[in-house]
């Protein structure tokens, strides 16, 4: 009886790698197609601009991304598939977004972008289209493990003025229907992403913003090391899955 | 995103259907939403898109309100000669666009 209890428990705990589902398994059949057909998907709006901006050369230092890096389909395949990282030149666990900017800052002498900012989501939806097709393979070691426990704690702890946590939608009830459309189970393949809703790209913090604000919690502000644990706790749960950068989403 | 998406297809057979896919990114802002301040938004969407196959006139779109941003056009037209698509559009602000693509007919 109690191996049963046991058992049982752990099944809840956790969406059961078996039945591992991106977000394009719960989106319409229209929604897909429009993200199938390139020339459909308005995520490449953005990336069409990100291969500018990748040529293009920018601040005092005078270089582009490409003086560096070089062919992007080469030097950052792979990159949206293990991101977030621990960066020791930080010394904190980094996004792609603050790659981004660290690179513009440091190497290239230019400011930084800002979140939201369209050339932001240009490059971000860029490099992560050269991830496309890859399994999600975040590394979890002794320097981004504390990073992860709290990415993990902020998806499980109940807040806002309903008293919800990530985790009873997206653990627990996925697959049941919310406000017309169903609970995906959280896996971030697709960010940057184009959501209908929101009629243009946006990044994995401002559906973390959605989501939090659907809760009534209090959305801490864009720059928040919250935001970072949560999307490497979650891109760690998605181990396997595909990257599918730019998604369209409902 | 001041260019847009267009799919053309590079070769052709003379007298072939082809499909011709265009996206544009625009806000296609209503006009009826209001900002934070209680304000209206002005309208601002594109209006009109034409396209023209060697300076013929092979489709026209008039647009309206209530259609989403960033607007996807697609449609088929026949495969007669070399030369080039000219897509040319029209916005709220009467700021015209242009866009072409080669197409090239044996």
């Amino acid at each position: 009886m109690i191996r049963f209890f046991v058992v049982a428990l752990l099944a809840f705990a956790a969406v059961a790698t078996a039945q591992k589902k991106s977000g394009y398994e719960f989106s319409s059949r229209e929604t897909q197609a429009m993200q199938d057909d390139d020339a459909a998907n308005p995520g490449f709006l953005w990336v069409q601009q990100g291969e500018t901006l990748w040529n293009r050369r920018d601040g005092a230092a005078g270089k582009s991304c490409a003086d560096c890096h070089g062919e992007a389909n080469n030097s950052v395949r792979g990159v949206a598939a293990r991101y977030p990282v621990f960066a020791p030149e930080a010394g904190a666990v980094i996004d792609i977004e603050q790659r981004i900017n660290r690179c513009r800052t440091e190497h290239q002498q230019a400011k930084p972008l800002a979140y939201e900012s369209d050339d932001l989501l240009a490059l971000t939806s860029f490099v992560g289209k050269q991830s496309r097709a890859m399994s999600i393979d975040v590394a979890i070691d002794a320097r981004a493990r504390s990073t992860f426990e709290r990415g993990k704690t902020l998806f499980e702890q109940r807040q806002g003025q309903i008293n919800l946590s990530c985790s009873q939608c997206h653990d627990d009830n996925w697959g049941k229907q919310l406000a017309g459309s169903p609970i995906p189970q959280a896996h971030p393949t697709g960010y940057p992403a184009y959501r209908l809703e929101w009629q243009t790209l946006g990044s994995l913090r401002r559906r973390l913003r959605n989501c939090l604000i659907g809760m009534r919690a209090e959305a801490p502000p864009y720059e928040s090391a919250d935001y970072v644990a949560l999307e490497l706790f979650l891109m760690a749960r998605a181990k396997g899955l595909a990257i599918d950068t730019p998604s369209v989403r409902r | 995103m001041a260019r847009p998406l267009i799919n053309v297809p590079a070769k052709a057979k003379k007298g072939e259907v082809v499909d011709i896919k265009i996206l544009i990114s625009h806000p296609m802002e209503s006009g009826q939403r209001r900002d934070n301040s209680g304000q209206p938004i002005a309208r601002d969407i594109i209006n009109l898109l034409v396209c023209t196959y060697n300076d013929t006139e092979v489709f026209r779109a008039e647009l309206f309100p209530a259609i989403a941003a960033n607007p996807f056009l697609s449609f088929c037209t026949v495969a007669t000669e070399t030369g080039t698509l000219k897509f040319t559009w029209t916005d709220d602000h009467g700021t015209v666009d242009t866009a072409t693509a080669p197409i090239e007919v044996t």
